[in-house]
Formats: C-alpha cells, structure tokens, sequence
C-alpha cells in the first residue's frame, strides 16, 4: 500500500514538474531559448506571493493577480530589451546572459530574503484531504496543485492551438526569417511569448510556495526538474511535458520510498535512463 | 615579426618567467593565491576549448573538477598510490567515467546539452554523497601521510605543490596551443567559424567534439585533484558546486574572450583582481560578476582579448597557419 | 494612373559584395511588371530591399505616397506591399487555412477574405485542414500567393514563383494574376521563364549584374535586345 501511495503522490508532485516545465517548453519552442534563470525566476515568484500574503497582509487573490502581472510584464520587458539582444545562431550569448540573470537573482535574494527557508501556510488546505480507500488519501493541496497544471495545460494548448496568438506563435517557431513578410514584429511576438512564459512561471512560483519549503539558492534545482520533465515528454509537445512531470514525480516518491537520500538521485537517474532509451521524448512533436 | 606580435608575446613570456621562479620571490599568501589562480588558468582553457572552439556549452564542468577530486582521495586512500601517480590516474580515470557520460550528454543539443552536463554533475554529487567509505555528505579529509609525502618540511612541500600547479597552468595553454597549431587545430577552428563547412569540408565535426569533451574532462579532473589535494578535505556540495567550478571559469572565459588562448588569461587575472578588491561584498560581489558577463555579452561578446584583437590587431599565440 | 512604388539608385550589399548597383524602377497602380534576368543577377535582392528584409536606410524608396526606406518589413507589409517567398516558405505546423490567416494577421481591410482566396485557387477548399507542406508543388504554391493576398496589399511582389512547377501548373497559377489585378492590387513578378514574364507583364525590366539592363513593354522588345540584355551578349563581343 505504501507504494500505490507513494506512485499517487508522485503523480500529483508532477503535476509540480509540469507547471516547472510548461514556461521552459513555451519558449523553446517558439524562440529555441533556454534560459538558465528559469527555476530562480519560479522562486522569485514564490517569494512576491510571500511577501504580498505574508509581509504586506493583501488578499491572497489581489496576491496572486499582482504577481502574475509583475512576472508577465518583467518577462516581457526581460525579453524586449535584454534577451532579444542575444538571440541569434550562436547559442553562447543567450546561456551566458540568463546564467548570469540566475547568479544576480539568487544573490539578490539572497540580499533581500536571508539564506532561512520559507514556505507560504495554506491553512486547511494543508490539513485537508480526500479518502480514496480506507487506506489512500490524497492532500487537498497537492490535488488542487495537479488540477491547476492540467488547467495550465489545456489552456496553454487552447492559445497555441486555437487563436490568432498562438498561430503567429507557431509560425514564428517554424520560420522566424518570413514572419516579418506576414506583419509580424518578430521582437514583439518573443517579448509576448515570454510574457505568456512568466506567467506560468509566476503559477508555478506561487505553488512551490505552498507545496515546500524554498530559499534563494532553490532555482537550479527547479530548472533541472523542468528541463527533465520537457525532455522526457518530448520537446514541443506540450501535454508531453505533463506526462515527464508526473514521471519524474513518481521517480523521486518512488525513491524516496526506497531511501529518503534516493529522492532527486531516483529522478535524475529516470532521466538519463529514458535519455538513452528515448532520446526524442515518449511523445515527441508530431511532424507534418 | 611586427609590434603587435612582440609586445604581447614579451607580456605573456614576462609572466611565464615571473611565475616559473615564483617561490623564490612570492611569500606564502601569494603563492597559495598564485596556485589557484594556476588551477582557475587550466579549468577556464579547457572551458574554452570546449565551448569556444567546439561550441558544447557546458554547465557541468563540475562534474569532473569533483571527480577528480574524490577519485584522487580514493587513490591515495585506498590504493595508497603516491601523490603525482594518484594525480594522473585520476586524471585518466575521470576521463574513462567521461565516456559513458558524454554518450549520454552527447544526445542533446545546444543550451539543451548544457542543462544536460548540469544534471549529470548533480548525479555525481548525488552519489559521492551516498559512498560511506568517503565520508558521504559530510566529506572526508585527506590523510596526513599524503600531504606529508610531498616533502621534508613545509616549504619544501609548498614548493612541490606550487610546481604542480604551475606544470598544470602551464601545460593547460601550452597543450591548447599545440592542440590548435596540429592538423586537428584546423578542424576545430573550421567547427569553430561554421559547423555545417567543415562538415562540407569532410570533417567528423561529432567525433573532434566528442574526443575534446573527452580530453577536456581528464585534465579539468586532473586539476580538479590538484585543487582537493591543496584543500585537504572534501565534500560533496564543494567538490560539485557549480558557482566554483564552472560559473566563475564561465565569468573567466567571457570576460577574457571566448575562442582564443589569450582570452582564459587575461580573464584570470581580471577574475582574480576583482576577487581581492571586491570579495569582501559579498552578495554584491557576485551581483557584480553576474552584470559584467551580461554586459560583455550585449557589448561586445568576444570580450576584452577579442575586443583588443579587432581594434589593434594583437596576437600572442600564433594558431592561425601562414601560407 | 497613380505611382504606387518608386526606387532610385538602390543599391544593396553582402558584406563586401556589392549585389545592386542603382536600380531605377517605377510601378503604377494596376501594372503588372515583370523582373527577368539570369541567377545572380540581383533580381531577389531586390524584391527583400523593397520589402525590407535587407537594410535600405537613407536610400531612396518611395511605395504609396510615402518612403518606405529603412523601415522594418512587418511595417512595410502594413503599408500595402506582401511579398510570396521564393521557395514559398509555408509555415509547416500550420495547416492551409492557418498559413492563409496569418496573411491577414497585419488587419488591412480589403477584397481579399478566406473566400475570395478559395474563389481563386477552389483546389485549396478541399485541403484547407491539411498542412500546408503535405501539398503538391503548385498547390503550396496557391497558399503561399493566397497568404501574400489575404494582407489585402497594394501590391504583392511574386519572386520565381513558377521554379520547380510543371507547365501546366504554371499556367494555372498565372491564370490567377488578371484576376489579382482585377481586384485593384499590382503584381511585380519575378521570372527565370522569359515567355511567361512576357506573356503576363505589362512592363519587363531586365536585370544583369545588379543593374537594369533593359526596360520597356514586351511588344516594343526584340528577341535579340532581351538575349542582349539577359545574357549581356554585346555587339563587341561578337
């Protein structure tokens, strides 16, 4: 029984995963970057939903508005006139910038936060839970965090997939050269889809809040979760990445559950397994 | 031979000179000071001949800096090998453990395969903290026998210490400059000016890349063993840490310039110059590094050397071939 | 008749190679003007010059009343000038309809819709879910001029759009041009087929060597002026 659970709650910790790896997927896919800050962006996000909820007292929702907002417009702004800068064939220039946006940003936190480990209390949240079995429950909190990543999911397919956006998103990944030639300003179209990118971050930050403890020095840990999750799923396919959340999920619980100092080593090692014996991901983009 | 060969060729060869009789004129301070900036030299060549000449950006260099830490502390240990022996065969086993992990590295692309390096260095630290015999996450302190053998007394020892790391600085540019003059100097820097030429051009651009990675791995773990022998003690989290061993050598090469032997040298010492004056900030200092890498990278991202070079035609070490 | 597009001297550069050396050109509004010359002769440069994929700034490009020089090509596009790559560049996870949408993505209003597209070009109607890229050669052809229309442009610039295609494909695509022309927008096409410009331009002009070589309506043209001026056959160097 302590292995179902242990599976069942591995399955809800990659729902964790999935929202780590959908900001990182998005802007491969549309712009082939990876930016490095990416898990310290996920934990600047965690600590604006604790300083809005906690230091300054405001409504949880006004909380979680207000960072989504900021993170969107920062990504926005990151990208506009910073990283568009970079971008180009050389892949040197974009790694280093945003490795030393993620040295700024853990230091600063550092600078700001102390080194003390935080977590957001949810109140009944943490306490709550739903019996499956006599013996199978599982936490309210972590149920709702699972929802939210299908949610984040679906949605993020709806955009790419059902709107002018997301058209002018994929076609930008396809042939960026030309997209100039249909209206579109490439700059501007990037700077959206890391808009769109910070705002899942911002979600994500927000449940790495509440689900654990964090500090400023918690972000590579997060990047190498997301980029697993996205390299397991496969790259461009976005419910890919759900599926390399939850399995990188059940890989640590799993792990754990053999020794608690197997947790991250049982992940990784999933990872590099499933590299080897998949390289192009279990659900790789589907090719016309 | 024209000025602007032969003034940056007596600078370096100045400083060759200066270093190779440094324990005669550099107190102690100064030369354990000197003996890391050496290791910083070779860790930031090999970066740069992995990334600015075969273009695999790796975030996980670490990995074989803690490798060959730890491999040599087993070595002297438990194989009771002496010191230079257990230096090289660390050096060669660090290496052998880069086969299967390069195979693996080796499967992802671009930014892709740096994340990649990344994970594979947590694994290693992962498991060096689980080995018992080595101290698991608390680490393990080299036994004094070892440190002992290096010589009669502690400045005999320091001295053979320090001559180790000056052969390892040393050899570090040295080897890239032979590795660059040699036919497969050519290759790289076809790879280097444009992938898809060289492979025009019949180059197995996946074969130099993967036996440079190879190559780069044994001697960052050679001094990787180095750097632990002169620290005595070593831990998991030390061994592997990323801001150490590879964020800094990264900040190293990119300030310097990226792509020439020069570059890693002028970025030593600039690291090391910033260090002594800025250190004592803190977070800031680091704040600091992080802004200058960006901002060398949106100014000019060929660095200072590469900067200079355009502007005044500078050259020290000849790679390019006349004809 | 209103001028619609006017360049004079443009010149263009690839580092230290210089591809154009002062093209003086006109285009009126409700012209059909054709580009010919031989590979290399700078005939493409020229069409990413007008559309801004290569830098113009300070040169002299006058489209629609205003210079469009140095602007960006998703400004220009706005203006009213969309080109049809060579090689037609569809979007391959886009299918027919999409590639065709992001055309109007730039919002002109105009004659050209969804419909008037599938009016054109009815062999789209029945592939419009498919993706762009499983199509025939003329059949992607037809989506990358439908993308290029459905902006509504002014003019819409047409670069070797028969290269690859069989005759017969050809002529159907050709077919389409009156009827571009009918619904008020000009056509620039450019054409390594010498009969087809001929036959479908109001006005030839001919490039060699990154310079108007010849120019004039195709009946005031000879056979030898054209092979003189395509081929730069002299009479020196008979």
């Amino acid at each position: 029984m302590v292995w179902i659970n242990a599976v069942l709650q591995g399955v809800l910790l990659g729902g964790l995963y999935a929202l780590f790896a959908a900001g990182l997927s998005l802007m491969f896919g549309v712009m082939r970057f990876v930016n490095i800050a990416h898990g310290d962006f996920i934990v600047v996000g965690a600590y604006l939903i604790l300083t809005f909820v906690i230091s300054w007292g405001l409504n949880p929702i006004i909380g979680v508005a207000l960072v989504l907002i900021l993170m969107a417009a920062a990504g926005y702004l990151n990208q506009r006139f910073v990283l568009n800068r970079v971008l180009g064939k050389d892949i040197l220039p974009p790694i280093l910038v945003t490795f030393g946006l993620s040295i700024i940003v853990q230091n600063g936190l550092l600078e700001l936060f102390s080194a003390d480990s935080r977590k957001l209390p949810t109140g009944t949240w943490e306490t709550s839970s739903l019996a499956l079995t006599d013996q199978i429950a599982v936490g309210l909190l972590p149920f709702l965090m699972f929802l939210t990543a299908v949610g984040v999911i679906a949605a993020m397919q709806f955009v790419f997939y059902r709107s002018a956006l997301g058209r002018m998103l994929r076609a930008t990944s396809d042939d960026p050269e030309i997209v100039p030639l249909m209206g579109g300003n490439n700059a501007r179209i990037f700077a959206i889809a890391t808009a769109l990118a910070s705002l899942v971050v911002g979600i994500a930050g927000i449940w790495l809040a509440m689900k654990t403890n964090f500090d400023p020095a918690a972000g590579p840990a997060r990047l190498l979760f997301a980029f697993e999750a996205v390299i397991i799923g496969g790259l461009g396919n976005i419910w890919g990445t759900l599926l390399g959340g939850i399995i990188l999920g059940v890989a640590q619980t799993v792990g754990a559950q053999i020794d608690a100092g197997y947790q991250i080593l049982a992940g990784h090692l999933v990872f590099l397994l499933l590299l080897v014996l998949r390289p192009k991901g279990l659900l790789p983009k589907v090719s016309h | 031979m024209q000025a602007k060969t032969i003034f940056p060729i007596a600078a370096f060869a100045t400083g060759f000179v200066a270093l190779s009789v440094a324990p005669f004129w550099a107190d102690r301070a100064d030369l354990r000071l000197l003996m890391e900036g050496l290791s910083y030299l070779a860790l930031a060549q090999m970066w740069n001949l992995l990334a600015g000449y075969t273009g695999l950006v790796s975030v996980g260099q670490q990995a074989f800096v803690g490798l060959g830490g730890y491999l040599f502390f087993a070595l002297a240990m438990f194989a009771g090998l002496p010191v230079i022996p257990g230096l090289i065969g660390a050096a060669v086993l660090t290496a052998l453990i880069a086969l299967p992990t390069g195979w693996i590295a080796f499967r992802l692309n671009g930014a892709y395969f740096a994340i990649g390096t990344w994970v594979i260095a947590e694994v290693f630290r992962l498991f060096a903290a689980q080995i018992g015999s080595l101290g698991g996450g608390s680490g393990i302190s080299l036994p004094v026998t070892v440190a002992r053998s290096l010589g009669e007394g502690r400045e005999a020892r320091e001295m053979t210490m320090y001559y180790i790391a000056f052969v390892i600085g040393a050899v570090s540019v040295g080897a890239v400059w032979a590795l660059l003059r040699s036919r497969w100097g050519l290759a790289l820097t076809a790879i280097r000016d444009s992938e898809i030429a060289a492979e025009t051009v019949g180059v197995d651009t996946r074969r130099v890349k993967f036996l440079i990675y190879i190559l780069t791995a044994g001697f960052t773990g050679l001094t990787g063993a180095f750097i632990f022998l002169q620290k005595l003690r070593i831990t998991p989290d030390a061994a592997f840490s990323v801001n150490d061993w590879t964020a800094f050598v990264i900040f190293i090469v990119v300030i310097g310039g990226v792509g020439t032997i020069e570059g890693p040298i002028i970025g030593t010492i600039l690291f090391f110059a910033l260090r002594q004056v800025a250190a004592d900030w803190g977070t800031w200092y680091l704040m600091l590094m992080g802004a200058i890498a960006i901002a060398v990278m949106l100014v000019d991202k060929r660095g200072l050397w590469g900067a200079l070079r355009s502007r005044l035609g500078l050259s020290a070490f000849v790679t390019e071939r006349r004809l | 008749m209103t001028r619609l597009l006017e360049t004079q001297g443009l010149t263009a550069h690839y580092g230290d190679f210089q591809a154009l050396f002062g093209i003086d050109m006109t285009i009126d509004a409700g012209e059909t003007v054709a580009i010919i010359g031989s590979n290399g002769a700078g005939k493409s440069t020229f069409l990413r010059a007008l559309t801004g994929l290569r830098p113009t700034a300070g040169q002299s490009v006058q489209f629609d009343g205003q210079s469009i020089a140095g602007l960006p090509a998703y400004r220009i596009h706005k203006l009213g000038l969309a080109m049809v790559p060579e090689g037609r560049r569809l979007f391959p996870s886009l299918t027919v309809e999409e590639n065709l949408l992001i055309g109007a993505a730039g919002g002109r209003k105009g004659p050209w819709s969804l419909k008037s597209i599938y009016d054109l070009f009815p062999d789209l109607v029945a592939k419009k879910h498919n993706p762009g890229t499983a199509l025939s050669g003329g059949q992607q052809q037809m989506v990358a001029i439908g993308r290029a229309l459905m902006s509504n442009p002014k003019l819409v610039l047409c670069d070797e759009i028969s290269l690859g295609l069989a005759p017969k494909i050809i002529k159907d695509i050709y077919q389409a041009v009156p009827q571009i022309r009918a619904n008020g927008t000009s056509v620039l096409v450019v054409e390594q087929d010498v009969g087809q410009a001929l036959a479908v331009a109001t006005r030839v002009y001919c490039f060699m060597e990154g310079r108007v070589s010849l120019t004039g309506t195709p009946a005031s043209l000879t056979r030898s002026q054209i092979a003189q001026a395509y081929f730069g056959l002299t009479e020196e160097a008979h």
